[in-house]
């Protein structure tokens, strides 16, 4: 019996390998590979692209701390953690009003809040660019209230997009959590002289808790490897860690730097992860 | 003793969509008053009381608390409390926690509230458990402190979602007596609500008897039981004997009856237009049998007997009709009448109630 189930994973097991673990064998050992002098890598083992990560060399060839890339990945935490917190606070209030909706309105917003991922991200984020333009609405309410230069190509529009992106990931489990309420429980509140304020900071907000972390990690995994939104509505101008890699195999040729960032990045994303599941073991664990 | 009025409702009707769940009810309550709201499921007393906390508005009509018209209030600034139906207990917290809520909101500062929730969880015998949390309760307790979290912010009004119905029987009985006990003790204002007519007479001082949608009647659980004044709350309350019968006379609040018994006789009206067809209600521990038959006397033959220990249930068929009569086991000898037996049956005038057919 137990044989059985074991064997009943196996193609679970050949898919995880296959498409998962090799890979990040192959760029794990890239990352330490020497860099290719026409891009791609020789097999020479060589670490020094993790270096390069703190350190640069000056003229004289000695090693002085480089805060460059270190800039980077904070401006990648930031903005990860900006579009997390905005998505909170946005979704909070948009899954409270569908979850109260009658049944049938319920599943049409639910239905309205999933479709733009019937349309392609690229096309989503380009459709920013011409709304944030100086031709779009949003560009020329910009002009008409006296603001100067372009929206574009600014932290600010790189975070409306990236907030437009994983907006939904937010929502959904948040509404989860709301439709799982005892709509009695919101009533008590009232009825105990609680406002609306006081019944959502103290019944609502601290039931809801286990969506909203679930929807914190939905988007804050993603939006660490962004690059869309940084390529075209940050215009490439403020790097971040998804376009350093994109630009590290591509234009710069330097595959086993581009391998190290990488390996960065998804040590931040494991980090965030384990916490998230130590939270959901310990909760477990108390219920 | 002068009582002022708690809540007066106005001709309060509400519609959801096409239905009409209440159809302009009205009715006074007076301060200190036990008063239950008492009907079949469906009928509306839920609705009722969601419009009086604040949680549904009326369609039409009005109601004022304290003198004071709250249509426009939100729940979270009347001076009510309710005992939900699921307890819905804030299970986030502690059960402190959760009976301090309303202080908190109401502004009452940490010492007071700390007093507040000392003595109510006294009150429901729950202090030893102040910081558990409700999911570690059963029903019994969590019922106690749903009670205790509504009466901590010192309601004018308490209202009372059928709040027994969930506790098994032993228990039930005892949170009556409890309740009845609480109500007494600290003089709030009690509207309770339940589909068990026999709660609704143990417990209330007045009871409103809803029947889709309308106030059926209101008074005293005795007048409600003794003297119901139509079918709905004949039926519905107690067991009873419908018989069609024939007002050949009326004469204020006396009608002069014939039955198709054979018999003729007097008995208390109220509601009737004129001469007509009528309907009698004859409830079964009224009728008398053998020695015990007195008044207007039958002959009949018993068709079935239930022993139900108290009580012995017979139906007795005479002159084509079936009467329910239960006799009290008073020396335990009830059983000697056998099925098939005959038996002389009688009642009185005054146990007869004339309702309009
Ligand atoms: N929000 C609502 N929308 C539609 N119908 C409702 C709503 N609330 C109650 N009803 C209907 O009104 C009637 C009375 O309900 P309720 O007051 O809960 O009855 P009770 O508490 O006496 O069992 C029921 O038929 C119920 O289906
Ligand atoms: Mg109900």
């Amino acid at each position: 019996m137990r044989g059985a189930r074991i064997w009943g994973l196996v193609p679970a097991w050949v898919l995880m390998l296959a498409t998962l673990m090799v890979p990040l064998l192959i760029v794990a050992a890239v990352s330490v590979a020497e860099r290719g002098s026409y891009g791609g890598f020789a097999w020479d083992f060589n670490p020094l692209s993790y270096r390069e990560i703190l350190f640069s060399e000056d003229w004289d060839g000695n090693l002085v701390f480089d805060p460059k890339y270190l800039a980077i990945i904070g401006r990648t935490l930031l903005l990860a953690g900006a579009t997390t917190l905005i998505c909170m606070a946005l979704a909070l209030p948009v899954a409270y009003v569908i979850a109260t909706r009658p049944p049938k309105t319920k599943a049409l917003l639910i239905y309205l809040v999933t479709l733009p991922f019937w349309v392609s991200m690229i096309v989503r984020v380009y459709a920013w660019l011409i709304i944030l333009g100086s031709e779009g609405f949003v560009g020329r309410f910009w002009h008409w209230i006296g603001g100067e230069g372009t929206l574009l190509f600014t932290p600010g529009a790189m975070l409306v997009g990236m907030v437009y992106s994983y907006i939904p990931l937010m929502v959904l489990p948040v509404f989860a959590a709301i439709e799982k309420l005892d709509p009695a429980l919101l009533e008590a509140g009232a009825d105990l002289y609680g406002s609306r304020w006081t019944t959502a900071r103290r019944v609502i907000l601290p039931l809801t808790w286990p969506g909203l972390a679930a929807g914190a990690v939905l988007v804050f995994v993603p939006a660490l490897g962004t690059v869309l939104e940084p390529m075209l509505l940050g215009g490439g101008k403020q790097m971040m860690m998804g376009t350093l890699i994109q630009t590290q195999f591509g234009g710069a040729r330097n595959w086993p730097f581009g391998a190290a960032v990488a390996l960065v990045l998804m040590a931040m994303v494991v980090i965030v992860l384990v916490i998230n599941a130590r939270r959901s073991i310990r909760k477990e664990a108390r219920a | 003793m002068t009582r002022g009025k708690a809540v007066e409702v106005f001709n309060v009707s509400k519609r959801f969509g096409d239905y009409q769940a209440l159809d302009h009810v009205d009715f006074t309550i007076q301060e200190n008053e036990f008063f239950t709201l008492l009907g079949p499921s469906g009928c509306g007393k839920t609705t009722l009381l969601r419009m009086i906390a604040g949680f549904e508005t009326p369609s039409e009509g009005a109601i004022v608390l304290f003198g004071q018209e709250i249509d426009r209030l939100p729940a979270h600034k009347r001076h009510v409390n309710t005992v939900f139906q699921s307890y819905a207990l804030f299970p986030h917290m502690t059960l402190a926690q959760n009976i301090a809520f309303g202080l908190e909101n109401l502004g009452w500062d940490k010492p007071r509230r700390e007093v507040r929730v000392a003595e109510m969880l006294e009150l429901v015998h729950m202090t030893a458990f102040a910081s558990r949390r409700p999911d570690q309760l059963s029903g019994g307790q969590r019922q106690r402190i749903a009670l205790a979290r509504a009466l901590a912010p010192e309601p004018k009004v308490l209202l009372l979602d059928e709040p027994l119905s969930a506790l098994d029987l032993k228990l039930r009985q005892a949170m009556r007596d409890e309740l009845r006990a609480l109500q007494r003790q600290t003089g709030i204002t009690f509207i309770f609500v339940t589909h068990d007519q026999k709660e609704a007479l143990d417990m209330s001082d007045r009871i409103c008897v809803l029947g889709q949608g309308r106030v059926q009647q209101i008074g005293t659980p005795a007048e409600i039981y003794e003297e119901p004044e139509n079918r709905f709350v004949a039926d519905f309350i107690g067991e009873t004997n419908f018989l069609d019968a024939e007002v050949i006379a009326l004469d204020g609040a006396r009608a002069r009856i014939r039955t198709p018994l054979g018999l003729e006789f007097d008995a208390a009206q109220k509601g009737l237009s004129g001469p007509g067809p009528a309907t009698l209600s004859l409830r079964p521990e009224k009728i008398g049998l053998q020695e015990q038959a007195t008044g207007n006397v039958l002959t009949g033959t018993i068709r079935s007997r239930n022993y139900m220990g108290g009580y012995t249930h017979f139906v007795v068929e005479t002159g084509g009709a079936s009467l329910r009569v239960s006799r009290r086991n008073a020396v335990s000898q009830a059983e000697s009448y056998a099925v098939g037996q005959e038996v002389r049956l009688g009642f009185r005038d005054e146990s007869v109630r004339v309702l309009a057919r």
